[in-house]
């Protein structure tokens, strides 16, 4: 393999492995706070591909993006209310199962909205420009993903560390019932965790898709499974934990396939899951839980 | 109710399932789609019973049943795919000679061993089931909830990719999937198996085992401290449902006459889940009920949500390709949030319920049914 | 509450059976002439009796209509139901039958295309078309031979669909014979290194490949990447980089028509200038659509042009299916405009076929016209068409065509006698 064409294997992990971070990043907060792996943020990342689609066809890309961000997000906290908050009370696999019942609703419900042949994803001129150094060809979304996800991921943590609401989260996440008696609105700090989680994957979705144009209902499915993983790696609950965790498997994928193993590559993303599980259940940066009696 | 009373209601619906059965059987052809229906109902009845054994009564939420259904199908299917069939099934990269060695040997074998070979290959392809359970049940099975969800979950898409890989390609055709796989010979074949993997599973969980099994869903800790020893229950419990799904499996792959890696997606087991939730997590009648309901409204009943449909001169809006599973996840959505118990909740079926669910309307007495324990 | 709810679910349910239950017994009704001359039928699909006035003869057409190949399907499912338009009775035995399309979907996948085509069993036809792909059809194939129905592919190209299977025929070319039009193309036109990249568990795909690199090589070329993605894969960066570092003169990549545009537009962005090109999947409009300026210089194979002057049958045909489209704009809409696909035209022969057939066999009986489809000679819109004893028709011309200018321009006809 020469120099120029493993860059450029690089260049396609690293940007694969941005727009899983930026998506293991709704999926870490969800599960940092309600303990609940919520099976249907694939299927919201796979919405708001069609909801770009949507957008597209009336407006310019740089209204469509808002536009998107916000029926994501609209999207996402819906569903919360709807399908997790009655829930709350419930065994774990109550809420789960609803979790699949949610993933398994959107899914078809995309099928019957806009048939299952796949959909082709508009063309954003500006990030499918095509930039040449050398030998290495690639359109400007594949550096800007990357860039693009660090500058939110690091916003993020600046907001979960310096702001109220961050810290309302903080506590939450640490100990649900003792941050309700402490008079921390759990209904808000749950619902900022959805809109947070749910305008990344819609970040996350416009990056991915404009990159393989094309959606089809089932496009949110496999992802959304890589990037709990991806979660679980860094260390449920971790934010950076996610983004590093989303990077690795990003670019494990691409080398897997550029080696000719394209079949491996989705069942080595499980494999990673199962070792770090046993080894350390944590995760690369997560805390140590300890089971209470 | 009288004892008597139920025995004769018990002799009578046996006998009408049984003439039923027979009644299809010499009118195949008119009844294709009933048939087919039964046929699928009474293998999904397996695969949900024997997740039920691990979710409802033990407590492990395991999402790997895809995974074992496809060692079953996949084993089945291979020691029964015909010797002459062989060679156009494998035409892309040919055959494992070992295996085919092996089924020429098959062939000449007596008539008798012929005859109860399809049950063998069954029964194997569960053993092999069983086997990977046991061996991945060693690490996994120390997870709890959600991560043991996730982990079986990955352990079934692993399985699923080996299976389809290309380096297993004169063994299990890789991706292309085997065809030409026999059928059942006889219609009531499956509905036997069924009925019998059925009662091994309601045996077991009549045992001390069963009620170790459910020690440990009530609290693990408990159970512990009562003397029961966690892993070795938990891991008999993965191993037997395992085992119960690959034989599933199997008849899957001969019911369906051709498997791919695809069948066996994350897809399957959340269907499976759908029926275990409709049916009630913790009954074993809620889960039989459930698959022939979902299985029968799924493939039949429902499916005129798919066409248009015009009543009256009024044509229904919405009515199109799709609706019908778009209405079965607004179900599956409405049992989840409202209906949590299902249709049996954690009973089991008894004539005595059904009496009590008839009078109960007419008498506002409240009903103490037994062991309804909840 | 929820025992007024589990009641009234219950009487949903109830209804749902009865509905189920009516539907089957109308289908029974109306396929009970099928069985009247069903002399040899061991399996005819219904019984004698209760003879409607009306009669019936049902063609199944077993189609993707979904799926990765959906867009296809229905391309060559517009052909069947045009021709059902033109043709729309038979006469069997002195008696007009009126012919009932019986549409089913088998998703693109083999595993709903058994489902598909034992519903299509039940429902009691005498004879079926399609599928468009050949993974389905040869999943299918097996159910339509045990129940003694005969089938005819409309645009299944791979050689395993009817090999060994007494009851499928089809009105199109094999791969092997495609594979080598399209190397025979590529060594005329001055290339010596090839890249193939093929879907994984996909007849048509592997099939074709394969019968390409073993032409290519024949012909003195050398294959320089071979390279393999799985179904519903969007991104081919990683495998396009391996071929771009290999850089082949041409890249052969059979593929579905929703695989085509993320191909062709992926490799242009890497900066890959080879020629790129694919089996007759491709002559599908939307592609073009999708992929916009680089598309432009794909060269394919495929079974008919719809400007070839020198058929009349085909010329008539384009003119009528035209109008046909025209009339529908939902139709229009989803062929991509007024251009006729290929897939349409070898749907509408497989129609014809299958009216020759019936007429030959004068019967309704399934067993009867697979005797008489053996003989069947038919001047079809994509030429003559006769079955050998595979049941494949004797073709032995393919068209090459190219885009240039935003639509698919016909380059020359390539003919290989054996």
């Amino acid at each position: 393999m020469s120099f120029t064409t493993f860059i450029q294997h690089c260049l396609t992990g690293i940007s694969l492995g941005g727009a899983y971070a930026l998506i293991a990043v709704g999926y870490t907060m969800v599960y940092g706070i309600l303990r609940l792996i919520n099976f249907a943020h694939g299927d919201i990342f796979m919405m708001a591909g069609y909801f770009m689609i949507f957008a597209m066809v009336s407006l310019p890309w740089a209204v469509a993006i808002p536009v998107v961000i916000i029926a994501t997000v609209i999207l996402g906290v819906a569903i919360e209310r709807v399908a997790y908050k009655p829930l709350r009370t419930a065994p774990r696999m109550s809420i789960m199962i609803s979790a699949i019942g949610v993933s398994y609703l959107l899914q078809n419900l995309a099928t019957y909205l806009f048939t299952a042949l796949p959909k082709a994803y508009p063309t954003i001129p500006l990030l499918k420009k095509i930039f040449q150094i050398g030998d290495i060809s690639a359109s400007l979304v594949t550096f800007i993903t990357p860039v693009l996800t660090i500058a939110l991921v690091i916003g993020l943590v600046m907001m979960i560390n310096h702001t109220k609401i961050g810290m309302a989260m903080r506590a939450v996440s640490k100990d649900f019932e003792t941050s309700q008696l402490m008079g921390i609105k759990i209904n808000t700090v749950i619902s900022m965790t959805f809109i947070i989680g749910s305008a990344l994957a819609a970040v996350g979705s416009i990056l991915y898709f404009t990159d393989r144009m094309s959606v089809t209902p089932f496009s949110g499915t496999l992802p959304g499974l890589k990037c709990f993983v991806a979660a679980v790696l860094g260390g449920i609950g971790s934010i950076p934990g996610a983004v590093v965790g989303g990077f690795i498997i990003g670019i494990c994928e691409t080398a897997l396939v550029a080696l000719g193993y394209s079949t491996f590559s989705d069942a080595f993303t499980f494999v990673l899951l199962i070792i770090m599980l046993l080894f350390k259940p944590t995760g690369l940066f997560g805390e140590k839980i300890i089971d209470k009696v | 109710m009288k004892k008597s009373v139920k025995w004769i209601l018990n002799v009578v619906m046996i006998a009408l399932v049984v003439l039923l059965l027979i009644f299809l059987e010499n009118n195949k052809s008119d009844q294709g789609m009933l048939i087919s229906v039964l046929q699928k109902g009474a293998i999904l009845a397996i695969v949900a019973v024997a997740m039920n054994l691990l979710n409802g009564f033990t407590g492990l939420f395991s999402l790997g049943q895809a995974g074992f259904m496809a060692i079953g199908a996949y084993t089945t299917a291979i020691f029964l795919i015909p010797v002459a069939a062989v060679d156009g099934v494998y035409y892309m990269n040919g055959i494992n000679p070992g295996i085919k060695a092996f089924k020429e040997v098959i062939e000449t074998a007596p008539s008798w061993l012929q005859a109860c070979y399809p049950y063998l290959a069954l029964i194997v392809g569960g053993v092999f089931a069983a086997l990977f359970a046991a061996l991945i049940g060693i690490p996994v099975l120390r997870l709890k909830s959600d991560y043991l969800a996730i982990a079986t979950l990955g352990f079934s898409e692993i399985i699923r990719a080996l299976l389809s890989s290309p380096q297993f390609d004169t063994i299990t055709n890789g991706s292309y999937g085997l065809n030409k796989i026999p059928g059942f010979s006889n219609l009531l074949i499956p509905f036997i198996i069924a009925g019998v993997c059925i009662l091994l599973m309601i045996l077991l969980i009549h045992s001390t085992y069963g009620r170790a099994f459910k020690a440990i869903r009530e609290d693990e800790i408990a159970a512990e401290a009562m003397g029961i020893n966690l892993f070795k229950h938990k891991e008999m419990s993965f191993v037997i449902s395992s085992f119960f799904t690959g034989v599933a499996g199997g008849m899957l792959a001969m019911f369906m006459r051709s498997i791919e890696a695809k069948t066996f997606s994350i897809a399957l087991t959340y269907d499976i889940l759908l029926i275990i939730v409709i049916g009630g997590i913790g009954s074993v009648t809620g889960s039989v009920l459930g698959a022939f309901l979902v299985t029968a409204s799924k493939e039949w009943w429902l499916r005129f949500f798919d066409q248009p449909q015009t009543i009256f001169g009024w044509e229904v809006p919405l009515f199109r390709t799709g609706f019908r599973m778009v209405i079965f996840s607004i179900l599956l959505m409405v049992v989840v949030l409202f209906y949590r118990r299902g249709l049996m909740g954690t009973n089991e079926f008894s004539w005595d319920g059904i009496w009590n669910f008839i009078k109960k309307p007419f008498t506002k007495k409240k009903t103490a049914k037994g062991g309804a324990a909840q | 509450m929820k025992r007024i709810l589990a009641i009234v679910l219950a009487m949903v349910l109830a209804l749902g059976l009865m509905a189920g239950c009516g539907d089957s017994s109308n289908g029974n009704d109306a396929s009970a002439p099928a069985a009247d001359n069903g002399a040899s039928a061991s399996d005819a699909p219904a019984d004698d009796g209760a003879a409607s006035s009306d009669k019936v003869i049902k063609i199944g057409v077993f189609e993707p209509i979904t799926g990765e190949n959906g867009g296809g399907g229905f391309q060559e499912v517009l052909g069947v139901r045009y021709a059902n338009q033109v043709v729309p009775t038979v006469d069997i035995g002195g008696e007009t039958y009126s012919i009932e399309l019986v549409e089913v979907d088998n998703k693109s996948d083999k595993t709903e295309a058994v489902t598909a085509a034992q519903s299509l069993m039940s429902s009691g036809v005498a004879v079926v078309l399609g599928s468009y792909g050949s993974g389905v059809s040869i999943a299918a194939g097996e159910i339509f031979a045990e129940n003694q129905i005969p089938a005819i592919g409309c645009s299944c190209t791979n050689p395993q669909v009817t090999l060994g299977n007494d009851f499928y025929f089809r009105v199109c070319f094999l791969d092997p014979f495609q594979g080598t039009v399209m190397a025979n193309y590529a060594s005329q036109e001055g290339a010596t290194k090839a890249a193939v990249i093929t879907q994984l568990g996909d007849d048509y795909s592997s099939g074709l490949g394969n019968f390409f690199l073993k032409a290519f090589k024949e012909l003195g070329g050398e294959i320089v990447a071979e390279e393999q993605f799985q179904t519903n894969q969007t991104d081919f960066k990683a495998i396009l980089t391996n071929i771009k570092a290999a850089e082949p003169d041409v890249i052969f990549a059979p593929s579905s028509i929703a695989t085509a545009p993320l191909l062709i537009k992926q490799a242009r962005e890497l900066g890959i200038t080879a020629k790129i090109m694919a089996g007759d999947t491709w002559e599908n409009a939307t592609i073009i659509e999708n992929a916009g300026e680089d598309a432009e210089g794909i060269v394919i194979s495929t079974f008919f042009d719809e400007n070839d002057s020198a058929n009349t049958t085909a010329a008539d045909f384009v003119k009528g299916f035209k109008e046909f489209l025209n009339a529908t704009p939902d139709y229009l809409s989803k062929n991509g405009g007024d251009g006729v696909a290929a897939v349409s035209a070898l749907g509408y022969d497989a129609y014809m076929a299958a009216i020759e057939a019936i007429k030959a066999a004068d019967s309704t009986d399934p067993v009867a016209i697979r005797d008489a489809l053996k003989t069947v000679e038919l001047n079809g819109v994509t030429g003559s068409i006769t079955f050998d004893e595979n049941g494949d028709a004797n073709k032995d011309m393919a068209f090459i065509k190219t885009v240039e200018g935003g639509e698919f321009k016909f380059l020359k006809t390539v003919t290989i006698s054996e």
